[in-house]
């Protein structure tokens, strides 16, 4: 059985397709990889039934010659894409119980695609975190542990979740969402392949909201190919989200292993950042001397608003999340708490429904729009936003694709950032300068630390110019050669 | 522009999150010390920058004026903390 789990999602579909297997056994490994995995906290819901009667129905399908692109592959889902008939609570206490009536835009098309669920994967509350802690169903265990000690590491965050599982061959893909670094930096901490989109790839509707100018979703895949074969699917126009941009959308998986000779790749000088690990300075270089071999040329770039990304981030990204986490009011869907009037079944129900950051959250947010602070701070942080964005336009000028580490750090253990806000949030380094401009930007695992652990770089495209990101990708798959898994403990 | 005890009180009252006296002075300096780090954005010459609301070009889209969803009122409250005959039940607003 540990043979079907280990296999790649196109793997997996090819020995589909070649009656190697059934979706029914390939979904049976896999639900068994979960129970046998229950340590690592990643699924807070297990749907076996559904992934079998889902399975059955795709082996019927393929025996009819009518198979999809994805047909009879397990993946799990992040616990913030609204599942039909399945609860969704965006690991929060506020939503514990909500069952959606309806299904995620991005989900019903992998359901479309033939794509089988296992279950919901565990978050950060919400989405806001790094590490996988502020979950209200408990932080997730990354399966891989540092050659020094057995302590418990964080996944990242905040799809944490996902990215767990996929690293410990618990589902052959799952979905994600990214605000400020959540696919990317969770991606680079377990060795897998994350791809946040283009803003506006991925419909937003039925996903969970944070921040909906920054929010996008996309996949954390085993490889580069993986993770194109579902973005392909993930990806569309939908017009239940006034965001989502109809433009078509390409079959991403074409894009891999396509030559990168000529391609223009920048350095952005501003992304070796203070006390950053010679570890990760080395793997840049590595990753610089590998696209040169492929025959890229190297160009330095300047994003000279680069560490305003973050302070900027922490403005818009509350302001939002405080306006859409508005909806909590314990009225049609959620939590209730008692109270003596209406203000205080509200202040009650938000107070006891919501955790420690994202309550601080909803307070910066709801801070930085009062009165006499909104142009001091929120104005001010969209005009940084524009600054950035086009830090990005000037860019494109000199290159084609950006390169740069996708986080600052490998990762660490669970309960050591916890207590400082600041320090948590700078692991979204260099990853939320794309939110805010709206880039599509990859990780894929590049090497691993002298403790044994997955580092991550990034690529960063023009926009709606994920081909080449993955282009760019697959080319350093190859160079790069990582096939290390997470030692299995659990 | 130092975050004091009655601005966290007053913009926990806007939120509408309940907040025991003990966590305010907490609450405040917390919030001071990441308000404190974000401060830095005053560095940033933004004269004549439009503000940046969203990535996406394209104005707002438009569709035909016409019921697409609806009339499942037992649907709409399925999960509603209480609810009768398709209708939520709220605590009493006007006394």
């Amino acid at each position: 059985m540990s043979t079907l789990t280990s296999l790649t999602l196109k793997g997996a579909i090819d020995g589909l397709e070649a009656g190697d297997f059934t979706s029914v056994e390939l979904t049976t490994a896999h639900i068994e990889a979960i129970e046998a995995a229950r340590a690592l906290n990643a699924f807070i819901v297990e749907t076996p039934e559904q992934a079998l009667s889902m399975a059955a129905a795709s082996d019927a399908r393929r025996a009819l010659g009518v198979a999809g692109p994805l047909d009879g592959a397990p993946l799990g889902i992040k616990d913030l894409f609204c599942t039909k008939g399945v609860q969704t609570t965006a690991c929060s206490n506020i939503l514990k119980g909500f069952v959606p009536e309806y299904e995620s835009t991005v989900t019903s098309q992998l359901w479309r695609d033939g794509a089988v669920m296992l279950g919901k994967l565990n978050l950060d509350q919400f989405a806001m975190g790094s590490s996988n802690e502020t979950s209200a169903f408990g932080p997730v265990t990354n399966p891989w542990r540092s050659t020094a000690s057995n302590k418990a590491l964080t996944p990242g965050g905040s799809s944490g979740g996902s990215a767990a599982a996929v690293a410990a061959d618990l589902c052959l893909g799952a979905t994600a969402t990214d605000t400020g670094g959540s696919i990317r930096q969770p991606a680079a901490f377990t060795g897998t392949v994350g791809i946040k989109p283009t803003y506006g790839r991925c419909s937003r509707w039925g996903v969970v909201a944070f921040a909906s100018s920054l929010d996008q979703a996309g996949p954390i895949a085993k490889t580069v190919e993986d993770a194109a074969l579902l973005l392909t699917s993930m990806c569309g126009h939908d017009p239940k989200d006034s965001t989502s941009l109809d433009v078509p959308v390409p079959d991403f998986t074409q894009f891999v292993g396509k030559s990168v000779k000529g391609l223009k790749i920048g350095i952005p000088k501003e992304y070796r950042v203070d006390n950053m690990p010679a570890e990760i300075e080395k793997l840049w270089e590595d990753g610089i001397a590998w696209l040169k071999e492929a025959g890229c040329e190297i160009v330095d770039i300047s994003l000279p608003h680069t560490k305003y990304a973050l302070p900027a981030y922490y403005i818009v990204a509350p302001a939002e999340a405080s306006s859409n986490l508005a909806r909590y009011d314990g009225m049609r869907y959620g939590l209730r708490a008692q109270g003596g009037n209406l203000t205080e079944v509200y202040e009650n129900t938000r107070a006891e429904g919501f955790g420690d950051e994202v309550k601080r959250r909803i307070l910066i947010g709801t801070y930085v729009l009062s009165a006499g602070y909104y142009d001091a701070y929120y104005l001010k942080a969209l005009k940084v936003r524009r600054r950035i964005a086009e830090d990005f336009d000037k860019a494109w000028e000199k290159c084609d694709a950006i390169l740069t580490p996708t986080a600052p750090s490998a990762a660490f253990g669970l309960g050591e950032n916890s207590n400082d806000p600041i320090a948590m949030y700078l692991n979204d380094v260099f990853t939320v300068t794309t939110n805010l401009a709206g880039l599509p930007g990859l990780s894929l695992p590049a090497g691993l630390d002298s403790n044994g652990l997955p580092l991550g770089l990034q690529i960063i495209g023009k926009p709606l110019d994920e081909g080449t990101v993955f282009s760019v990708a697959g080319a350093m798959e190859k160079a790069a050669g990582f096939n290390a898994k997470a030692a299995r403990w659990w | 522009m130092a975050i004091d005890v009655a601005t966290v009180r007053k913009v926990a009252r806007l939120a509408r999150i309940a907040t025991p006296e003990d966590r305010l002075e907490p609450l405040a300096q917390e919030l001071n010390g990441i308000m404190a780090w974000i401060e830095q954005l005053a560095e940033v010459d933004t004269d004549g920058v439009e503000p940046l609301t969203s990535v996406v070009g394209a104005g707002a889209p438009l569709r035909d004026d016409v019921v697409t969803m609806g009339g499942d009122a037992s649907v709409i409250t399925s999960n509603a903390p209480k609810s009768v005959d398709g209708f939520f039940v709220v605590p009493k607003v006007v006394e």
